[in-house]
């Protein structure tokens, strides 16, 4: 059932009505939304950009939260550009948005054929109002994601498209104060933030500089109710001694697989919260979520999510709903949506005893000898052992078989060498119980930690 | 380091960890004769590099795959030369 979506984001911070609510980044920065949507933070320059195509590149969230209440119906076009993402794709990201202006907090280090914008990061000094159009334009939301060939892909969506899921005009029964792992300029980070402000609740960010220690020390303090992030953030906030800064009465996980060891972990934690994980990519939005605290989704999701298209196509789940974005910029794009209009996640997935399993990515399978193996898959059997904080597989060559499955592991706790040993053949052992031979570690290493991607997710490369 | 015993030794291994039937490791056993399949010789290899630090199915551009259970110590006594 389409929902009226609000016609700019300063008409749904005036709708929400949420006076006290507010935006806190870090213990430094915070603002209500009423205030962040009445002064003018582009220091007057926002009539000079109606119906521009803009890019909006300041590193400081707090300053590109304010820029993005502001440019909302005013510019025909609003790419983010995630403050990680190196700048050397600035210039290629704005040739393909046909950028008439960079809006930024510093000076850019490299050419752009466009105007320079500076946003002031500072909210309560200025008294200019914003620039306001009577009847809003309807803007186009730019989303960068990570494309095969190193350059960014550019994601088009829009306010309704961005808000398609969120109920406007709820009242919560008690206040709710959002936070996420992810930045906002990432769909997993922008879609709360788009909650945040649609419902009037109050919001944390994260911003790049800031420890995990100092983040969730702060969300703690300001009482921070609902948090997102992926599984690799919780696992890394679970390993740390911060964990309990936070008393959270919902927990929610996107982006990577849930799997079983994750959300036992999440429930041995903060047994007062409610614990889901939510489908959901740039591409196809939010498809779903699971409150049942299992990995995996029932069978029954397929057909029984209201407003969401699900099927599965060669194993491969495929979504349609208003909350999919509608293409891929630049001339040489590939097709975001299929001919009936889904989008093919590339995710894929098992059906067993009544329940779809998510196995991993499409593109990700290592083929051993002629049999397919999802490296998620293997993970999700290592992480269950009590032993393990984390781990990742990966495909190494091999003369016989092509390839082969090999995993470096993280403990929970230090051992000595000879207990290392122990633990490595227990592991093994274990997925030797739990998966098909091929499937199972050739070797496996301990690491002291793996990396994990700006965008919240374990970075993938093969032996 | 004895070359020879750390083959037998993964040889061994790999057989118990995939529950297969070994045959006495002689130098003119046929590698497809030992009861280890091709799955269990790719881990052997993998294992192989692990403990001896060469891959010699990989540091040749053409390689001759050993035949027996002898060609095969040879085969890693040359690549550890």
């Amino acid at each position: 059932m389409p929902r009226n979506s609000p016609a700019s984001l300063r008409a749904a911070i005036g709708a929400a009505g949420g006076l006290s609510a507010r935006l806190v980044a870090g213990p430094g920065s915070s603002a209500s939304w009423s205030q962040l949507a009445g002064e003018s933070v582009l220091n007057c320059h926002a009539a000079e950009l109606e119906g521009q195509s803009v890019v909006l590149a300041a590193l400081d969230p707090f300053a590109a939260a304010a820029a993005m209440i502001q440019l909302d119906g005013i510019v025909r076009r609003m790419v983010l550009y995630p403050p990680d993402l190196s700048r050397e794709h600035l210039s290629f990201v704005a040739a393909t948005a046909g950028a008439d202006a960079i809006v930024t907090d510093q000076p850019l280090p490299v050419e752009v054929d466009a105007r320079i914008v500076f946003v002031e990061s500072g909210v309560g000094k200025h008294n200019s109002q914003p620039y306001s159009k009577a009847s809003p334009l309807q803007t186009e939301w730019i989303l960068l994601t990570s494309g095969t060939t190193g350059r960014p892909k550019l994601v088009q969506h829009n306010l309704a498209s961005l808000t398609a899921d969120i109920e406007f005009g709820r009242v919560p029964s008690a206040p709710v104060v959002w936070s996420t792992f992810y930045d906002i300029r990432r769909y997993g980070g922008l879609h709360i933030f788009l909650d945040a402000v649609c419902s009037g609740a109050s919001m944390v960010i994260s911003y790049a500089q800031e420890s995990l220690g100092d983040f969730l020390t702060t969300a703690g303090e300001y009482g921070v109710t609902n948090i997102s992030g992926t599984p690799s953030h919780w696992r890394r906030a679970l390993m740390s001694s911060w964990a309990g800064k936070i008393a959270p009465a919902y927990v929610r996980l996107s982006g990577e697989i849930a799997d079983q060891a994750i959300l036992n972990s999440l429930r041995a934690q903060y047994p007062q919260a409610r614990i889901g994980h939510t489908f959901a990519s740039t591409e196809a939005g939010v498809a779903f979520s699971v409150n049942d605290e299992l990995m995996g989704f029932p069978q029954e999701v397929l057909d029984h999510t209201p407003d969401v298209d699900i099927k599965v196509v060669e194993t491969t789940l495929r979504v349609r709903s208003e909350r999919t974005a509608s293409r891929y910029l630049g001339a040489d794009s590939p097709a975001l949506r299929d001919a009936d209009g889904f989008v093919d996640t590339g995710d894929a997935l098992e059906l067993r005893n009544g329940r779809y399993y998510l196995v991993g990515r499409r593109d990700g399978i290592v083929n051993v000898g002629g049999f397919k193996v999802h490296p998620e898959e293997v993970e999700a059997v290592i992480n269950r052992h009590p032993a393990v904080a984390m781990s990742l597989v990966k495909a190494k060559k091999n003369p016989i078989t092509g390839a082969l499955v090999i995993a470096d592991v993280v403990m929970r706790n230090p051992l000595s060498d000879e207990d290392q040993s122990a633990l490595q053949r227990d592991i093994l052992q274990f997925c030797r119980g739990e998966l098909a031979a091929y499937k199972v570690p050739a070797s496996l290493r301990f690491v002291t930690s793996l990396d994990v991607s700006d965008s919240g997710k374990m970075v993938r490369r093969n032996a | 380091m004895d070359i020879r015993a750390e083959i037998v030794d993964q040889f061994k291994q790999v057989a118990l960890e995939q529950d297969k039937t070994l045959a006495p490791l002689t130098d003119d056993l046929p590698l497809l004769d030992s009861g280890l399949d091709s799955l269990c010789f790719a881990v052997v290899v993998v294992r192989l590099e692990n403990a001896l630090g060469v891959d010699p199915f990989s540091s040749d551009e053409d390689v001759r795959f050993p035949v027996t259970f002898g060609d095969f110590v040879g085969f890693y006594k040359n690549a550890a030369q």
